[in-house]
């Protein structure tokens, strides 16, 4: 770690994790091709750095609000990989109960508040965490994970300034892969640089590699505990790259095959797994003991997603209002 | 005031207001100007002091975030009331209101309640021209997840917030500006009423008129008139926008066999269309005439006093709309 606190089995702990993400989106994305998930699937392969080492600063009384692209957010938070992709199928036994899909992954029992598909919708929400815990006197932290898009919002501004105004415990972090879908950071920002508007809300900012995960962790971890001190909200932009597509969708005519190639040079699980290695913290047998793990976890939640059932048409109409409305 | 059993609209909302916070400590409430400016229509003067500025919160012009900071608290186990100060600004938080209070439940699989209140001001007649003045109530009732009520007397503005704070559904509360200052009396122990069921404010035999909110006292005024030409008009107070009262509505219809809906949204897409469309669905051969529709005209509500008026429904109007549907007796 940069700062040379972590031992190594948080760092090969992190390393499992980023490699659970991959290997269960890349089997995602297989299943999406089967038709077996549906809808829009916003993969993070490339990001995953930025999941796990913000997991791991994070305590059960936190919450996470999240954006669509939060496979990785909801795995790194515990959720289990066979809810996560029996919600993806559609099924019952999702973490939604197959209401959501892809882009609306929840669990209370995580604290997890979605899975918000509206860019920028989540934060006024992640504002609100943070004031009832404020109000009820828990020294929880709300994590609010943010694309470089959602910068554009107005509630963005909005939230910001409130959290700020108020002094609230939320950490919002901003995954800057520099594209809004397939709009490039220079061609939607007069302003290119998050910090500087987080600043302007009265947020103090701070820009970390997000291909590093210990940089992340570490990061993570002092802006969480600065948080939860009661100083107010703080903004970490993680500067990273999507190598997949926006969805499965997007024939990617706004950036080059070259540009995507150069970024995969920096990829957060190849190059931690090389320094690991030079530190002789891994070998080729412990490695392929972790994959073999990941796998067998994948395996067995498409296989729990498989057999799951479908909810049958006749509760169409279930959690619209609570159960015990009359209406 | 003199009598303590005659308050203002006004009054009513703020004892609710001030009751609901005593009450209960996860109560608190947010807003432009709720607090030190005591609100834009004075309905919470009084509060900040009361309660200080942690549960009278004052909030930057920032619509969205407040309304999904409620919507946020709510989540995080408060019973937060979010002030709007107008239905207009409202659509400034439409998309909190609709893209989360209203799905977070269903799109979490039941695992999310937003237990929240939303109170705004809605409606014309106090010369606030086109951006103050209209009244979007539809926009709210279109929506599964949401719960809309309009309280048109002063028991209703003082028991509806108890009861929408014990929902556990988000409910969004309409105040028609006109009913502000309207007096009446309230009993000493008012207490919650029921949100889900509309209530018969004038029994009659001979027509079923429909109204909600702020046009209430024009349906009662205009009942007055046609009561001295011997037409009994029964007056339906819908109370509840979402979910509508079917049974209340068609039980009067069938005995009246006419009804003219009174509603101060504009005529197109309106909760007078939809209460039309049930009706025709519900009970079309009990109907002896077609159903009438007295809304706003379709323009966005205008300054001058006397073109504003002309804009609105009227008794006058609801009159002429009623004998119409008799036959011109």
């Amino acid at each position: 770690m940069t700062d040379g606190v972590m031992d190594r089995e948080p760092a090969l702990r992190l390393l499992h994790e980023m490699l659970r993400m991959r290997r269960f989106e890349e089997k995602a994305a297989e299943l999406y091709t089967e038709g077996k998930i549906r809808g829009f699937l916003h993969l993070y392969i490339g990001e995953e750095a930025i999941a796990a080492g913000v997991a791991q600063a994070l305590v059960p009384e936190d919450n996470v609000v999240s954006s669509y692209r939060e496979h990785g957010h909801a795995l790194a938070r515990g959720i289990s990989a066979g809810a996560v992709m029996a919600e993806m199928f559609g099924k019952v036994e999702g973490c939604s109960h197959g209401r959501g899909g892809s882009m609306h992954l929840f669990s209370v029992a995580h604290r997890f508040y979605g899975g918000n598909a509206i860019v920028a919708g989540g934060l006024p929400i992640a504002v609100g965490l943070a004031l009832a815990d404020k109000f009820l006197g828990r020294r929880a932290v709300t994590a609010c994970f943010l694309g470089d898009g959602a910068v554009a919002e107005g509630e963005f501004h909005e939230s910001l300034n409130l959290a700020a105004l108020w002094r609230l415990p939320v950490v919002f972090l901003c995954e800057n892969n520099l594209y809004a879908m397939g709009t490039a950071l220079e061609r939607y920002a007069a302003q290119t640089d998050p910090c500087r508007k987080a600043e302007a809300e009265g947020v103090p900012a701070q820009r970390v590699d997000g291909m590093d995960v210990e940089a992340v962790a570490s990061a993570a971890r002092a802006a969480i505990e600065t948080v939860r001190s009661g100083q107010g909200p703080r903004f970490l932009e993680l500067a990273t790259y999507r190598f997949r597509a926006h969805s499965m969708f997007d024939a990617q005519l706004y950036r080059s095959k070259d540009e995507v190639e150069a970024w995969k040079k920096q990829d957060p699980i190849t190059t931690f797994t090389e320094r690991l290695r030079q530190r002789g913290w891994i070998d080729d047998p412990a490695l392929a003991a972790i994959e073999g793990a990941v796998a067998q976890e994948i395996a067995a939640a498409v296989a729990f997603a498989e057999a799951g059932t479908w909810e049958p048409v006749e509760s169409l109409t279930r959690d619209v209002l609570a159960p015990e409305s009359t209406t | 005031m003199t009598d303590p059993t005659i308050v203002t609209y006004r009054e009513a909302v703020r004892a609710a207001l001030a009751d609901a916070l005593r009450r209960d400590e996860r109560v608190f409430l947010m807003g432009e100007d709720v607090g030190k400016y005591g609100g834009t229509y004075a309905v919470t003067h009084g509060l900040y002091d009361e309660f200080g500025p942690e549960r009278i919160r004052d909030t930057p012009l920032s619509e969205s975030a407040f309304v999904g900071a409620g919507i946020g608290a709510a989540m995080g186990g408060m019973r937060p009331i979010v002030e709007i100060m107008s239905v207009n600004f409202s659509l400034l938080a439409l998309d909190q209101i609709v893209n989360n209070a209203a799905t977070l439940r269903h799109m979490s699989g039941g695992q999310v309640g937003v237990p929240l209140v939303i109170r705004m001001a809605t409606g014309a007649g106090a010369q606030l021209a086109a951006q103050h003045s209209h009244s979007l109530e539809v926009w709210y009732a279109h929506v599964p997840g949401l719960k809309v009520v309009a309280p048109a007397t002063i028991a209703d503005a003082r028991g509806m917030l108890w009861t929408a704070l014990e929902d556990p559904d988000p409910v969004i509360v309409f105040e028609h500006v006109g009913l502000y200052n309207q007096k009446g009396e309230l009993p000493i122990d008012a207490g919650p009423v029921d949100i889900s069921r509309a209530a018969v404010r004038r029994l009659g035999r001979d027509v079923t008129v429909v109204t909600y909110g702020g046009s209430l006292p024009k349906v009662m005024s205009a009942a007055a008139t046609l009561a001295e030409r011997g037409i009994e008009a029964e007056v339906i107070d819908l109370r509840s926008l979402r979910p509508l009262d079917d049974a209340t509505i068609t039980a009067s219809v069938r005995k009246t066999h006419r009804a003219v809906l009174v509603d101060e949204g504009w005529r197109t897409c309106s909760l007078a269309a939809e209460i039309s469309a049930r009706l025709m669905e519900q009970c079309l051969y009990d109907l002896e005439a077609p159903v009438v529709r007295v809304c706003s005209v379709e323009v966005p509500i205008p300054y001058p006093r006397h073109l504003e008026q002309a804009a609105l429904p009227q008794p006058a109007g609801i009159v002429a709309a009623v004998l119409g549907t008799m036959g011109g007796r």
